[in-house]
């Protein structure tokens, strides 16, 4: 599975509200979403954006320069943990169990996508996101996706 | 027209070092191995990254298809639903994909992802891809 759990987070008192926007740095400047160069852009009590900026090297269709769908899953996978630490206020080890992407149409040419997730159910044992990704306007959606998480046994919560 | 093997290489799985990695009955078996730009919890595979390895996996051989019967179209994604089921290690990733149904206009396919035991998938895919006039 496609476990979240970074002892580094861990660190951060059990008692401070997890942040998104600390959690990033982190999060952000290492592995697979360090290569993809995510940035975090806001969050709300449910809910974490991210932005995947153009970059050459992330392209689909060479002649056409649309990012290619890999990141864009990458980016609303990453959005999704990121909501579900929010909605619990605390870091707690998960696992991507399902992963679902509609692409409604191709990102515009040489242009940042925003992807955003909102985590709307979390029971005990599992949570409930779904989202969307657009490059510039949040009415006219490039993808929508929805993803079920389990929390990992062993971990420090029950959820 | 270019190997139709390599027409699903993007910049974007070049970028994470996804190659070819054998051709089993016509079919491409693609890998990744593992480091700093698959990673996610440390030491483990981004789900991201393992999603990526599949989709390529299923553009490439229905690329490989399409050649074989002298179909050339633009694919388009409609989309992919993944299932992880096992953690994703430190080593080498393969994926192959099947192709369900090839329509004329949309194709179905199904892939899996595994490291050391081929039965023991660490992830599956279902895709599926519209199939466009190749000038549109």
């Amino acid at each position: 599975m496609a476990w979240k759990c970074f002892q580094t987070i861990d660190m951060s008192s059990e008692l401070e509200k997890f942040d998104p926007r600390k959690a990033v740095k982190f999060l952000l400047r290492h592995g697979h979403s360090a290569k993809l160069g995510l940035q975090y852009r806001d969050h709300g009590a449910d809910w974490c954006e991210l932005e995947l900026p153009w970059r050459e090297d992330l392209v689909g269709e060479v002649d056409r320069g649309i990012l290619a769908s890999g990141p864009i899953i990458s980016m609303l996978d990453m959005a999704s943990g990121l909501s579900i630490w929010t909605k619990h206020q605390k870091f707690i080890a998960v696992a991507t169990l399902d992963l679902r992407v509609d692409y409604q149409r191709p990102a515009r040419k040489e242009t940042a996508v925003v992807g955003h997730v909102e985590c709307y159910r979390l029971s005990r044992s599992a949570a409930f996101v779904r989202g969307f990704a657009h490059d510039g306007d949040p009415q006219d959606t490039v993808a929508t996706m929805s993803g079920v998480f389990m929390t990992i046994a062993g971990g420090t919560t029950r959820v | 027209m270019s190997d139709p093997r390599n027409a699903a290489m993007t910049a974007y799985a070049k970028s994470i070092g996804i190659t070819l990695h054998d051709m089993e009955d016509g079919i491409p078996v693609l890998s990744f191995e593992f480091g700093g730009d698959v990673e996610g919890r440390p030491g483990h595979l981004h789900g991201g990254a393992t999603s990526g390895l599949l989709e390529t996996a299923g553009y490439g051989l229905l690329r490989v298809e399409l050649a074989k019967k002298g179909r050339n179209h633009r694919l388009k994604p409609i989309n992919i639903a993944v299932q992880f089921l096992n953690a994703g290690k430190n080593r080498t990733t393969y994926a192959k994909a099947r192709i369900v149904k090839l329509g004329r206009r949309n194709a179905n396919i199904s892939v899996e992802a595994w490291q050391d035991d081929r039965e023991r998938p660490i992830a599956t895919a279902i895709m599926n891809i519209l199939m466009a006039e190749a000038d549109s």
